[in-house]
């Protein structure tokens, strides 16, 4: 057990040593939410008009835009996965006295703290949307974009177990995130969706991310009501059941891989 | 007596492909180990069953009293390992390869950051400890990379191909402490390498062909088979002088492209009197055999023939290639 500890800890520390000297790297992936928020934001916010007192479509996509960027980054972290297979650094861990399973925990990790260190960088956008964020906001947030980078990082650590090359990550991966991102009520609300479509959504683990992060964001907003699904505890108990299978099933992956 | 490493009937097959097929050694503790063999001969597919990468198909093997398919475990706490591709983060520091490898073989951090500073510094890399992988040439790298497979002092260490593509002065300085190493701390060595001169440090080598072990031996007692000196014989038609000396000396030579060979246990006397029988020799060189001569004696190729160096040309330049892309 303190071995398996010692792994998943040491695995964490190089993604986060790695991530943190792309310095440049960081600051290039600020644009896309920056586009999406000015682009997608102001353009639907012309067209999506609701009755209701104080609405204002990029408060509400902000979260979104924060969650779409969670689910990217942190999705595609595994890929790193796939390099240290193809580069030889996997076998290292593989040929060293520790469970396997440890690499799964260790890169989901690895994979959530860097994609929620990047999310964090985007609430200095917040004045953009018209947000305004108290301490208290900031830090649940900063929990909460962890807690839901760590549920996709496991999926993609998931794939990346199963996979030799970087074509058939990424197709895998492009097959899974496309959908996730478009059901996940970034752009629109589920009450406001199609009754077909309101239990695909529901399927959508990135959907209870946004949805807690509307939570907080909105808490005591007469708006509360409308954007928000349903309560803060719902979310975060999905995400956590969702991340325990997810992380169970990479773990059981990579126990497996020869 | 127990062994380091024994294996017994070992065989892998991928597909049809028998890679390793039958091999059968024993390794006694504190010995350096050589495994001699051509590209695909099935060297590496050996270590990676004896450090428990692959399963093998059938046959059994322990290392360090463990079986490495049902001990793996174990069999992973004391070993080390130096794979013939390198295995090292190019992102991290020298130094933070060497911390990364501790941490995961459970050596407490003080005694790590000693046992690091002593390696680098016998590797030669003290002053470049704290540079990135990426920066440092493929010798620095190996030589890191043999650091790291020592740190936490595994009872044997596999060396996969150790000095492949280094340049000679490099190589020997591999080996130079390779050997202290194993002095000093009685290490159990398992080596790969297609280099005769660097498996003349054996104790013991076993040459490997087509995944069979087809001599074990001593390199003295390797060298035994060849029949006494070597003559090696430069001619305008090298056919026709293997001819002459068979009617003549009842000697067969072998060809390996531009010499042909013969064995003859006293070449000084052997070398006026061919001299005398076929006129239109061009070149003529005695020396005592190595390890290239047994291998040719054995197989009837020798072991680094153009093929061969082509395939190793083609895999350094994909691996430089490979590391160009990502960087
Ligand atoms: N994963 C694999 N799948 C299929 N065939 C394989 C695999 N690994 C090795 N082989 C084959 O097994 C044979 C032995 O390969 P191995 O790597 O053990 O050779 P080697 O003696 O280490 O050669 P080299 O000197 O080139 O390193 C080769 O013919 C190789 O193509
Ligand atoms: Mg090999």
């Amino acid at each position: 057990m303190q071995g398996f500890l010692a792994a998943v800890y040491i695995i964490w520390l190089r993604d986060v040593k790695r991530f943190l000297r792309e310095g440049t790297r960081i600051l290039a992936m600020l644009g896309q939410p920056v586009l999406y928020l000015l682009i997608m934001g102001q353009g639907l916010r012309a067209t999506f008009r609701v009755n209701i007192a104080g609405f204002d479509y990029l408060e509400f996509v902000y979260p979104g835009v924060i969650g779409m960027s969670v689910l990217f980054t942190a999705i595609f972290s595994a890929v790193s996965i796939i390099w240290d297979r193809q580069f030889g650094f996997l076998k290292e861990v593989l040929v060293a006295p520790v469970p396997r399973a440890a690499i799964a925990m260790g890169k989901a990790l690895g994979g959530s703290t860097t994609a929620s260190m990047q999310g964090l960088i985007l609430l200095i956008l917040a004045p953009l949307a018209g947000v305004s964020l108290g301490p208290e906001q900031v830090l649940a947030i900063a929990g909460l974009m962890f807690v839901m980078a760590f549920a996709v990082a496991s999926i993609g650590t998931l794939v990346a177990a199963r996979m030799e090359t970087m074509e058939g990550f990424h197709l895998v991966t492009n097959f899974l995130t496309l959908p996730m991102f478009l059901l996940s009520g970034a752009f629109f609300p589920l009450k406001t969706a199609p009754a077909w479509m309101q239990p695909l959504m529901r399927l959508d683990p990135v959907y209870y991310g946004v949805d807690a992060l509307r939570n907080v964001i909105f808490a005591g907003s007469p708006l509360k009501s409308f954007v928000v699904g349903q309560t803060l505890t719902g979310d975060l108990l999905v995400l956590f059941c969702f991340s325990l299978v997810m992380t169970g099933l990479g773990m059981l992956a990579f126990s497996r891989t020869e | 007596m127990r062994y380091a490493i024994e294996a017994e009937r070992l065989t892998k097959r991928f597909r049809d492909l028998a890679a390793v097929d039958g091999v059968s050694f024993t390794v006694s503790e504190s010995e350096i180990f050589g495994f001699l063999g051509p590209n695909g001969a099935g060297k590496t597919t050996t270590i990676k069953i004896l450090a428990t990468l692959l399963r093998p198909s059938s046959g059994r093997a322990t290392v360090n009293g463990y079986d490495v398919v049902r001990q793996a475990a174990s069999v992973r706490r004391s070993i080390g390992m130096v794979f013939q591709d390198s295995s090292l983060d190019e992102r991290l520091t020298a130094e933070e390869n060497l911390l990364f490898h501790a941490v995961l073989y459970r050596v407490p951090q003080r005694e790590a950051l000693k046992r690091a500073g002593e390696l680098l510094e016998l590797v030669g890399l003290s002053e470049r400890r704290r540079d990135l992988v990426r920066t440092f040439s493929g010798g620095m790298r190996r030589r890191l990379e043999v650091a790291r497979g020592l740190l936490h002092r595994p009872a044997v260490l596999f060396l996969d191909e150790p000095t492949l593509g280094l340049d000679p002065q490099t190589r020997t300085h591999i080996w130079d402490y390779i050997r202290l190493l194993h002095r000093e701390l009685g290490t159990t060595v398992f080596l790969t390498t297609h280099y005769m001169e660097e498996a003349e440090v054996c104790s013991r080598i076993g040459i490997i062909d087509y995944g069979k072990i087809i001599a074990l031996d001593t390199p003295a007692g390797l060298k035994k088979l060849v029949g006494g000196d070597v003559v090696a014989v430069k001619a305008a038609d090298n056919r026709e002088l293997r001819d002459q000396v068979r009617q003549r000396f009842c000697l067969e030579g072998k060809e390996d492209g531009e010499a042909v060979y013969f064995e003859t246990p006293d070449g000084r006397t052997f070398i006026p009197e061919l001299v005398r029988a076929v006129p239109d020799v061009r070149e003529i060189y005695l020396r005592q055999p190595t390890l290239e001569d047994v291998f040719l004696k054995l197989t009837g190729r020798a072991i680094r023939d153009k093929g061969g160096d082509a395939v190793e040309w083609m895999r350094i330049r994909h691996t430089a290639w490979r590391r160009r892309r990502r960087g």
